[in-house]
């Protein structure tokens, strides 16, 4: 029975493509998303269901502020500020909206340079990538005490209109600016290990024990442009509306 | 080297993207300054959403270049919201007559 081992051919399978990838993909005892890694497709996961969360938040705002008969307060007014002896409307939601693409555009350089062991690089765009998102946080704080403190508005009523305003708003801004706080912590982390060599010597991590990879780089990347595409919707159902 | 699960693409696609949603948000901002009304601003604040999202997704977060299987598992749950959103619409709608009914009464 001399026969030739068929496994000494070492050559990969190509995976099929389209269609019949996703039944061969799913089909049989074997790992579902082929080519990635297990961490990233958790956090895929777990934004698939952060989005059916803020989704259900923004589609709630929808019905109250459709059935509400009282007048909803005129937004471009509420968030305008006055620059330069002029009053600008929007113009603070604006400038959030272009802090939060930039640093989506550090992060996603971020991972390029994390995946090609860059790691003052990584780290430099990483540490920017933070400090816009602590600066995103600080304008809505800001924000917020103009809102409560100057013109009166709580969650519970507003002197301006329909009193679903206030509640919707800080629901929805809350749980974001919370997001996208998190993220910036989590930023801070993720950049002390590549600056302190973590993920090139894969020294396990704190928590989980897991060895250090420059793929935790791009899972992070996948939280916080989640956060940046989140406020593309708030900015235009809730701002623009 | 040993087989890497990565992502890696040249940095300019990156920063091409990056200036394409400054030009969007910059121009969803001009439809609120110029007062666009209706119909029209409505059109034009969802296709400036829409794009900005899909370019988020598709090469922020590296979608267009993973296989289908996970593509599929991640975008098709999500147009079930769109039932959500058409129920929430309709459950407005009604609420909003039930209290136009009601406080007419009461004016009357």
């Amino acid at each position: 029975m001399a026969q030739a081992n068929p496994t000494n051919t070492l050559e990969p399978v190509p995976l099929p493509e389209g269609v019949q990838g996703i039944v061969s993909d799913w089909s049989s005892d074997q790992r579902a998303f082929k080519n990635v890694p297990w961490g990233k497709a958790m956090m895929w996961i777990f934004l698939l269901s952060d989005t059916f969360i803020f989704s259900s938040f923004l589609i709630s705002y929808m019905t109250v502020r459709m059935s509400t008969t009282e007048p909803w307060p005129n937004v471009s007014e509420v968030f305008a500020l006055t620059l330069f002896g002029r009053k600008i409307p929007l113009i603070l939601i604006a400038i959030m909206t272009f802090v939060l693409i930039s640093s989506s555009g550090t992060m996603a350089m971020a991972v390029k340079f994390g995946y090609e062991k860059n790691k003052r690089m990584t780290f430099i765009l990483l540490l920017i990538t933070a400090a816009l998102g602590a600066t995103f946080v600080g304008m809505q704080a800001f924000e917020w005490t103009k809102l409560i403190v100057d013109e009166g508005i709580r969650p519970w009523g507003n002197p301006l209109g329909a009193a679903q305003f206030g509640s919707t708003f800080f629901m929805i801004t809350g749980f974001h600016g919370t997001h996208v706080s998190i993220g910036v912590i989590f930023l801070l982390i993720v950049a002390a290990k590549v600056i302190r060599g973590d993920l090139d010597h894969e020294r396990p991590g704190f928590l989980t024990g897991r060895k250090g990879k420059y793929e935790i780089v791009e899972i992070m990347g996948l939280y916080w442009h989640f956060v940046d595409l989140v406020w593309v919707f708030i900015f235009a159902v809730f701002y623009l509306w | 080297m040993a087989h890497v699960e990565g992502q890696q693409h040249p940095i300019g696609i990156y920063l091409k993207i990056w200036g394409l949603l400054f030009v969007l948000s910059a121009m969803s901002y001009a439809v609120d300054y110029f007062h666009f009304q209706g119909y029209l601003r409505w059109f034009l604040i969802i296709v400036f959403m829409l794009l900005k999202a899909g370019l988020i997704v598709a090469v922020f977060m590296h979608m267009m270049w993973e296989r289908l299987a996970l593509m599929y598992a991640i975008l098709v749950p999500t147009l079930l919201l769109m039932v959500l959103l058409g129920i929430g619409a309709l459950e407005a709608d009604y609420t909003f007559l039930t209290r136009g009914v009601f406080f007419m009464r009461q004016l009357l």
